[in-house]
């Protein structure tokens, strides 16, 4: 039996406390004037004298290239673009409410980001109960541990979403909820019958809702296995069931889901694989904190049986489905390169111009240290290791949520500082503080399980 | 040397047999020359103490190679040698376009690494066509067992600890011929 220590306890609080600080801070000084705004971005003007020489120059250079004056006019008007814009009121009033929306974006990503960790475990758990892995038994515990977060977690996530409209004026993360913006865009009304508070609400319920139900049965039913009789599989046998109905429920939702809460903030675009996408980035930051707190408590002789072979295993996965959300983060990123229409393509022109590094340096996190680091057999095994390469991979779909959500609500005014790293704080506390309470509830072996016997000799 | 020309053949029919028999021969310290198995063992390779295969040291090599060699070979018809436009995709420089790029440089780094593994394979264990099969009995591809140890100044004591073992056949052969 676990018992969470007072030492974590106290982390995770002062965490809380930092980051309600950070918070505060973030919107405290998120409101400003438009005098101020107009000031700010006239002192950026300023500043940005040598950034449009240099955009100057990159014109020279494609002239060299090429013949044609299609690039000289561009340039022109963006350069006109923005020399107007810094005087412009409408321009001024844009940016105040992009400030606006940063600390409620900044919360809302690292909100979404601890969700997304509980709802890739489970999903993975679910996965493994309905294949009969016989390496898992062993970890369920600790799965249906890190899955507590998910009811708060994703409570919280909708709680944002949807506050950010009915709190405050004009800082909706997603400007569909905004009617003046509604309004005066044809686009967004054709989707409004799709995108309206009531139904974005209606749908999140029953989203969490059917999650929340599998994780409650789960967690019963696997506990009920624990003191069965033994060669009573009956609680297995429903286990594996609704983990099966489970997985079917999942897949629709988390698609919908992933619409819902990440795409629709950019209203104007969509994508087919995005769906996947989000689930693979979930996946991967699931399976690496599995294999954190396993390692954790098995570093505090919580989990005696775990072995490196289980160690090993789920590095394989993480190796795995870093490379799966590569794939997919290629895909979506090339089919739309290569066709380049101009609807779909303003989603990256953003993320490349205004996010550069968070754009291609998670692609580095994400995928070119795990492939390489995690590739080496001999190293999976090694736990230390595999704890720097989870803490990698988690700055990495970090900043992959960032990059989804932050261009469309904060656009250019991005900034990892305060509101952010405060965010972070504030819900990485949350989530140990309720996941390692969660996991001193019950035993942190199961017992009766039909496959423990095999997971505890389970060897690579 | 007529000794070292000397092996002695011991048959088994089960392989957890067989892997307990290894144990014993390399704890009596006797020099294991050879095992024919009809299929693989697990943990055969770990009880006679063979060094672990590089072969997947070598694939990643290979595949860095069939990354480079996509990569420069793209850079230099579509980027040196003549940078058309071809559909408004951008030739200036080889990272503007790589996109397009990405799946021929996966999918020769995965040809590379592949074929030249399994070439390195076929090398390092002399498998080839017409090869003269090197196999001592015909029964152990299909389901006996065979060790193959040198027949060392005591014979009979090793052809009783290796009957103790459960061989159900033990035979020395005169290699030399």
């Amino acid at each position: 039996m676990y018992t969470i220590s007072n030492k974590l306890k106290t982390f995770s609080i002062i965490l809380i406390v930092l980051g309600v600080l950070g918070v505060a801070y973030g919107f405290m000084t998120s409101h400003k004037s438009l005098e101020e705004v107009k000031t700010m971005l006239a002192q950026d003007g300023a500043h940005g004298g040598g950034h449009e020489a240099t955009t100057e120059a990159h014109v020279v250079a494609g002239v060299e290239n090429q013949d044609d004056n299609t690039h000289d006019e561009n340039a022109y008007d963006a350069t006109a673009d923005v020399e107007q814009g810094s005087h412009d009121d409408g321009h001024a009033a844009h940016v105040q409410e992009q400030l606006a929306k940063r600390p409620w974006s900044a919360m809302y990503v690292a909100a979404f980001f601890f969700m997304m960790i509980a709802l890739g475990v489970l999903a993975f758990y679910a996965i493994n109960v309905a294949a009969q892995s016989g390496w898992s038994p062993l970890l369920n515990r600790v799965m249906e541990g890190i899955t507590a977060y998910l009811l708060p977690g994703a409570i919280i996530v909708v709680a944002i979403a949807v506050g950010s409209h009915y709190i405050g004026h004009h800082n909706e993360i997603f400007i569909w909820m905004n009617p003046d913006v509604v309004a005066d865009d044809k686009l967004i009304q054709n989707k409004s019958s799709y995108l309206n508070i009531p139904w974005f609400i209606i749908r999140a319920v029953i989203f969490i809702g059917g999650w929340s139900a599998y994780r409650y049965f789960a967690r019963k039913f696997s506990i009920a296995q624990d003191t069965a009789e033994p060669g009573d599989n009956r609680y297995f046998k429903k286990s594996f069931r609704i983990a099966a109905a489970f997985l079917v429920f999942f897949i629709y939702t988390e698609s919908i889901m992933s619409w819902d809460w990440v795409m629709s903030v950019d209203p104007h675009w969509f994508s087919t694989l995005f769906g996947w996408y989000v689930l693979s980035g979930m996946l991967v930051s699931g399976v690496t904190v599995i294999a954190m707190v396993a390692i954790f408590l098995k570093s505090l002789g919580h989990l005696p049986l775990v072995n490196d072979s289980h160690i090993h295993d789920l590095a394989k996965y993480m190796f795995g489905f870093s490379v799966l959300w590569a794939y997919l983060w290629f895909s979506q990123f090339m089919l739309i390169w290569y066709a380049n229409i101009p609807e779909e393509v303003t989603y990256f022109v953003t993320r490349i111009e205004d996010y550069n590094l968070p754009f291609f340096g998670m692609l580095v996190l994400n995928f070119l240290f795990p492939l390489l680091i995690l590739m080496n057999s001999d190293y999976k095994r090694i736990p230390w290791f595999v704890m720097m390469c989870g803490v990698l991979i988690l700055v990495g779909h970090y900043i992959d949520v960032f990059v989804m959500i932050m261009p469309g609500s904060v656009g250019d005014q991005w900034f990892i500082g305060i509101p952010e790293i405060g965010s972070i704080l504030l819900f990485a506390g949350l989530f140990l503080l309720v996941i390692f309470s969660s996991l001193a509830k019950v035993p942190l072996t199961v017992k009766n399980n039909p496959f423990i016997k095999e997971s505890e000799h389970f060897h690579y | 040397m007529e000794e070292s020309s000397k092996v002695i053949h011991a048959i088994y029919t089960d392989d957890d047999v067989l892997m307990a028999a290894v144990k014993k021969v390399r704890a009596e310290r006797y020099h294991i020359e050879e095992i024919y198995t009809p299929f693989p063992v697990h943990g055969l390779d770990k009880a006679m103490g063979l060094a672990p295969t590089r072969l997947a040291i070598t694939a990643f090599i290979y595949g860095v190679i069939g990354l480079v060699v996509a990569t420069v070979m793209m850079d230099y018809i579509m980027i040196e040698d003549w940078p058309q436009n071809i559909g408004g995709k951008p030739s200036f420089s080889y990272i503007e376009g790589m996109p397009a790029f990405v799946p021929i440089m996966f999918e020769l780094t995965v040809f590379f690494s592949a074929h030249l593994m399994v070439i390195t394979f076929y090398l390092r264990s002399k498998l080839w066509p017409f090869k003269e099969a090197e196999n001592p009995d015909v029964r152990t591809t299909d389901d006996h067992f065979l060790m193959e140890i040198s027949a060392g100044h005591n014979i009979d004591e090793q052809f009783d600890i290796l009957r103790n073992t459960g061989a159900v056949e033990v035979t020395l052969i005169d290699k030399a011929h």
